[in-house]
């Protein structure tokens, strides 16, 4: 590959959570036009490397740097972020009484065109935007009206996060766990729609503990992480023989580290 | 500061002080101090003798302790019962009113001009102990409607205040409003007459200003057969270090087809952040719908006082008749509230909707407590109750104490109720989305209050909105 433009690059990063340290030196860079799976076993650190790219206040940065479009990333708030094109597709979706599906949407969409300088939208014309996301999940607007999460079932929640990467569009889309909770026919659907929404311009890091989701999502690369560090890269194949092997075949490797 | 502690933390912004000389009595309460106040105003005897009576009983009464509220012992003996600004002569127009009044309700964005005036809306404003102006007491009387301060009103229409006064909180009803009776000094006084649908919104603004001075202001409305009048009340005062006594009362009748709409947005001063100072607001307001076919509906906003005690009531006497309460009850840092409504159904077919929406931040507790009483003759009565509370953070309370008394077994009583959470989690989330935490505040907030937020009038609608948002700003951290 030539030109490659860099989007985000990871630089020794450490970061704990209450004292705990969980990310102990973290090295990776992701390009435009790439898709990243983070596999790892559980309490490895990739869920936390998610919430600490998307700026949880919980978790923090004791060493190391980030950089986003060659920007300190860590500097900016979680918002600033999101409306730069971070986009983080929650493992646990949280629900919000009071507001809209829609409304919550078309919320966070003017937020980011704000940004962008791009004229917001009405409720009309986001109807229109919304119409065409929709079918791209398979839902019809009566989703919309409902509160954002509240009592969807697990499947309905992840549906309703690739949704909102669909409106929001964003440069650098997170998926933390998008496939736990999903039968196959909903995995389908929902790695459906993130090959659709990928563009020579935008790039996508899947953390995922199993394989099963990298046969519908086909990664550029794929890193195992292991006690907060990335113990072994590869391309997707990688993600086969991990299938196959387990994690334990590459405790030699973490021990060595 | 967690993300929700900053956001429910602002500045009160209505705290000022208006430097005015004032027309004080002595401290203290006894019945020459009753007797003072109404010779200030030039009473009449019955309404002397009226206070007395009430003085009498308040003597005897103890305050009540069922509330879910704490507070230390109120000195009643330290309170100055009567604080006016000085006048200096005669006022005949509103071009004499004192220039610092009119600057104080244009800072707190009431004008007093009515060529400036919000279009559409009368104002009686009360200052400390007096009311120092009423807009558009003549455009009204061009429809018979009266509209004036309640010293007018028993100079000017002394036998429609007899006929109605105490009629629906009587002089002893309770502690407060004993105390009330026995030393009211103004507040507002409105008569719609038969058939005439008030053509502009009432409202009446309260301002504390004296320090060490209570307000007990009275407020009478009669909506007489088919008439109609939308009402509403602000208030608002500085920011002081002691607390301070508010102890209104409002009486609303509502006679044959008549509807009277009453919405309240409360932003006394709350005390600061560590619970120091603010008011406290012990309120009996009570509406009889008397007539057939009549309806009384309470909306409120509170946002203010350090500890509210307050329960807008309906008494559905007539056949038919309707009451409604709607209420937004917040309470950020160490503020109080024990808040909530009663529906008496007496007549046949009467119907009563309550929605209450109470929000808690901070340290903030937050009491729901209503009673819903139908009587052996209220055939055919319906109630619909929904008791929605909201928890921001993780140091706050919400209770519900919804007491419910069926003596006929024809009702139909609904009951819904829920308990909401905005946590870290969801601010993080909506964060994540490119929304700014208060944003995300006031979105999940105003969600949450919009069935109540409809039955007020656009203008306050927004105007409470507003408030809502620095209300609680800071509360998200």
């Amino acid at each position: 590959m030539e030109n490659k433009v860099p989007m985000l690059e990871i630089e020794n990063l450490h970061a704990s959570v209450g004292g705990n340290a969980i990310i102990k030196g973290i090295n990776l860079v992701v390009n435009e036009g790439e898709v990243h799976a983070i596999m790892g076993p559980n309490g490895s650190g990739k869920s936390t490397l998610a919430l600490v790219l998307a700026g949880h206040p919980a978790y923090e940065v004791t060493e190391g740097s980030v950089r986003y479009d060659g920007q300190d990333l860590l500097e900016l708030a979680p918002e600033e972020r999101a409306r730069k094109g971070v986009f983080l597709a929650f493992q646990y979706p949280v629900e919000i009484r009071g507001i809209t599906n829609a409304y919550f949407l078309r919320f966070a969409l003017n937020a980011i065109r704000a940004e962008q300088g791009i004229e917001e939208l009405d409720t009309i014309d986001f109807l229109d935007v919304l119409k065409e996301k929709l079918e791209i999940i398979g839902w019809d607007e009566s989703m919309m009206n409902r509160p954002v999460n509240d009592g969807f079932s697990g499947g309905e929640k992840k549906r309703n996060e690739i949704l909102q990467m669909a409106i929001l569009e964003p440069r650098l889309a997170v998926l933390d766990e998008t496939d736990s909770g999903l039968d196959i026919d909903a995995l389908k659907t929902v790695a459906a729609a993130v090959n659709k929404l990928r563009k020579p311009d935008n790039a996508t890091i899947v953390v995922t503990h199993y394989q099963r989701m990298l046969n519908y999502i086909e990664p550029d690369f794929v890193h195992v992480l292991a006690d907060g560090r990335i113990v072994k890269s590869g391309g997707k194949d990688l993600a086969l023989e991990l299938e196959e092997k387990g994690y334990d075949w590459l405790a030699p490797e973490v021990a060595a580290v | 500061m967690s993300s929700i502690e900053t956001q429910v933390t602002q500045p009160y912004k209505y705290g000022f002080v208006t430097d005015i000389d004032a027309d004080q009595i002595p401290p203290g309460l006894n019945e020459d101090i009753i007797r003072l106040i109404s010779a200030k105003k030039e009473e009449p005897d019955w309404l002397l003798e009226w206070r007395l009576k009430a003085y009498r009983r308040w003597t005897e009464m103890r305050e009540p302790t069922w509330a879910n509220v704490k507070f230390d012992p109120i000195d009643y003996q330290s309170i100055v019962y009567y604080s006016a600004p000085k006048s200096k002569k005669q006022l005949s127009s509103m071009d004499e009113v004192d220039p610092a009044l009119v600057e104080t309700f244009e800072k707190l964005g009431i004008s007093l001009n009515e060529q400036k005036r919000l279009s559409g809306v009368a104002v009686d404003a009360i200052f400390d102990s007096v009311s120092v102006a009423t807009t558009f007491s003549e455009t009204l009387a061009k429809h018979g409607v009266i509209f004036c301060s309640f010293s007018d009103a028993v100079k000017d229409h002394p036998d429609l205040v007899r006929k109605y006064l105490g009629t629906v909180v009587p002089g002893g009803d309770n502690f407060y409003a004993a105390l009330n009776a026995a030393v009211f000094s103004d507040g507002s006084f409105c008569y719609i007459p038969k058939g005439v649908r008030c053509p502009l919104e009432l409202s009446t603004y309260f301002r504390i200003n004296a320090s060490n001075s209570g307000q007990f202001e009275r407020t009478l409305i009669i909506a007489d057969e088919g008439g109609y009048v939308s009402y509403l009340e602000g208030c608002s005062a500085p920011m002081r270090d002691e607390n301070q006594l508010h102890a209104a009362v409002v009486e609303l009748i509502a006679l044959d087809d008549a509807q009277i709409k009453y919405a309240t947005v409360q932003n006394w001063y709350p005390g600061d952040k560590n619970g120091k100072g603010g008011i406290f607001n012990f309120v009996t307001k009570r509406g009889k719908c008397a007539g057939i076919n009549s309806k009384i509906s309470w909306t409120q906003v509170e946002t203010g006082s350090a500890i509210t005690w307050k329960y807008p009531s309906c008494i559905l006497q007539g056949d038919n008749s309707v009451g409604e309460f709607y209420s937004v009850a917040v309470t950020n840092n160490h503020q109080q509230a024990d808040t909530g409504t009663k529906m008496i159904h007496i007549g046949k077919n009467t119907r009563s909707t309550i929605v209450s929406k109470g929000i808690s931040a901070g340290v903030g507790q937050n009491t729901y407590r209503g009673e819903v009483r139908i009587m052996k003759n209220a055939t055919g009565a319906r109630n619909y109750s929904q008791c929605d509370s909201m928890l921001i953070g993780d140091k706050c309370g919400a209770h519900t104490f919804p007491y419910i008394d069926v003596r006929n077994s024809t009702a139909i009583m609904e009951h819904e109720a829920s308990t909401s959470k905005i946590g870290e989690d969801q601010m993080f989330y909506a964060q994540q989305r490119g929304i700014t935490a208060e944003d995300a505040v006031s979105m999940i907030v105003n969600g949450f209050c919009r069935e109540v937020f409809k039955e007020l009038p656009m203008e306050f609608a927004v105007e409470a909105q507003k408030l809502l948002g620095i209300t609680l700003e800071g509360s998200v951290g």
